[in-house]
């Protein structure tokens, strides 16, 4: 494996009592493509949620690009990072949510170039070329002047998806994209996310429970249990040949769901 | 006197209504915000003068600080040697504000703490800043829900501006009192009065209609 963008050393994550991730251990080389599979409350939302800044962690050192990414280095070795540091390191992330958490206010076009404009400072130009090159990969270009919810959710997961590319990520992070959707949407947003895989730089992690496009796009599949691990490799070694009894019950119910 | 003759006097003091109404509601509209907003300040000192200001104007009695305002802050201005007379007008306007910016800072407060935290958390994910969050996420999609009980709160200002007649301002509720101590025709005078508050009344909730639908036009937004 090449030189990790992302890496977790000992990772705790824990509300109260409850430890989601537990002393987690996990790497992920630059541009690789990695999905995370495993049953609700495995914790593998967390592992997104956390690289994306929104939830802190409890022990243990996140990095991202070789800088630990909830700490910044102070007189005395690492101190809890602080927001401008925060601000620093998401510039690297991007990432789709569940429910698309478009902003509901604004025109598909300028969901694409608000962020662009007010946080990266690009001209309104610019923000509106980069913008319309996005809803062509994602094949909304008539769509730019709609509101999100004159969109179907497919549309607006495709809008999603353009709105964290605009800020030029080097690790696009989705959690679940295709879950709220209606079945007949789900491929829509899979042909997307497809296109992007192909992209060599691109590093993407993905929680899903769509295990054929999983095997289809990912470079490894992580299976999470109990807040850690419990078993990792290539598509093919972990779908045709899970070692662990824990992955064969998990793959066995929902591959025959 | 015919009841068309009280119409001219009356129709001065609902003028005078109207401004202490416009004045005072765009002053308390500006104060909800400022103090809505400052309630939700990561600042413990901004915080605590928001709470403050909410607290102390919600708890008393909008007489009591109109009369405090007119009387009282001259003698208090006397003691440290300041010239803190107020005109009925300025003294007026500013207790209705000041009483409805601390219902209205509730609102605001509470119509940001409505939009759902997905929204801000969309908000991080695409680097925004907290300053930019606030005026071009949770903002614009929270005013739209203040509107209603803006609305209210307006027309509660409205009718509440009877009281500044108490400090010799001549409104439509002083007018009418003067009137009536003159004809002693209470009963027409007092009628007309009820109208003209009334009317006045819905014209207000009719432009805040007309403002809610202007600020929510994404929320109607249909294929």
């Amino acid at each position: 494996m090449s030189e990790p963008i992302i890496k977790f050393e000992k990772v705790v994550k824990s509300y109260g009592n409850y430890r989601v991730l537990n002393d987690l251990d996990f790497e992920v080389a630059r541009g690789e493509k990695v999905t995370i599979i495993g049953p609700s409350g495995s914790g593998k939302s967390t592992v997104l949620r956390i690289l994306m800044t929104l939830e802190k962690i409890n022990g243990g050192v996140v990095s991202v690009g070789n800088e630990p990414l909830w700490h910044e280095k102070g007189p005395n070795g690492l101190i809890p990072a602080r927001e401008a540091h925060l601000r620093k390191m998401r510039k690297q992330l991007g990432m789709v949510f569940q429910q698309f958490n478009l902003f509901p206010h604004m025109t598909v076009l300028r969901n694409l170039t608000e962020a662009p404009m007010s946080v990266l400072g690009l001209s309104k130009q610019d923000a509106r070329e980069r913008a319309e090159e996005l809803l062509q990969l994602v094949g909304l270009s008539d769509q730019a002047q709609k509101f999100p919810n004159q969109l179907s959710g497919g549309q607006q997961q495709r809008v999603g998806i353009a709105r964290a590319l605009a800020m030029r990520p080097k690790v696009m992070l989705f959690d679940e994209p295709t879950s709220a959707l209606d079945p007949e949407l789900v491929g829509e947003v899979l042909n997307v996310i497809a296109k992007l895989a192909e992209e060599h730089d691109l590093t993407m992690l993905l929680v899903t429970h769509e295990m054929r496009f999983a095997r289809e796009v990912s470079d490894r599949v992580c299976f999470f249990d109990q807040g850690n691990i419990k078993e990792q490799g290539t598509p093919d070694e972990l779908f045709t040949n899970p070692r662990e009894e824990r992955t064969r019950a998990f793959l066995k119910a929902v591959l025959e769901g | 006197m015919p009841w068309f003759d009280y119409l001219k006097p009356l129709a001065d003091g609902a003028w005078i209504t109207v401004q202490l109404t416009v004045f005072s509601t765009i002053l308390g509209a500006l104060l909800s915000f400022i103090f809505g907003i400052g309630k939700l300040s990561d600042n413990w000192a901004i915080r605590a003068i928001s709470i403050a200001y909410i607290e102390v104007f919600r708890g008393t009695s909008l007489l009591v600080q109109l009369f405090w305002l007119y009387f009282a802050l001259p003698i208090a201005g006397d003691a440290i040697g300041l010239d803190l007379r107020l005109p009925p007008v300025v003294a007026g306007v500013a207790a209705l504000g000041l009483n409805i910016g601390a219902y209205g800072a509730e609102v605001v407060r509470g119509a940001i703490q409505a939009v759902t935290p997905s929204q801000y958390e969309a908000a991080t994910a695409l680097n925004f800043t907290s300053r930019q969050t606030l005026w071009k996420i949770s903002l614009p999609q929270a005013i739209p829900e203040m509107m209603p009980s803006f609305g209210n709160l307006a027309v509660q200002n409205l009718k509440d501006t009877a009281l500044a007649s108490l400090i010799s301002l001549g409104d439509l509720a002083f007018r009418a009192e003067q009137l009536r101590n003159y004809t002693q025709d209470s009963t027409t005078i007092y009628t007309i009065v009820l109208l003209m508050y009334f009317g006045m009344a819905l014209v207000l909730t009719a432009m805040m209609r007309v403002l809610e639908a202007s600020v929510g036009r994404w929320r109607g937004a249909r294929s």
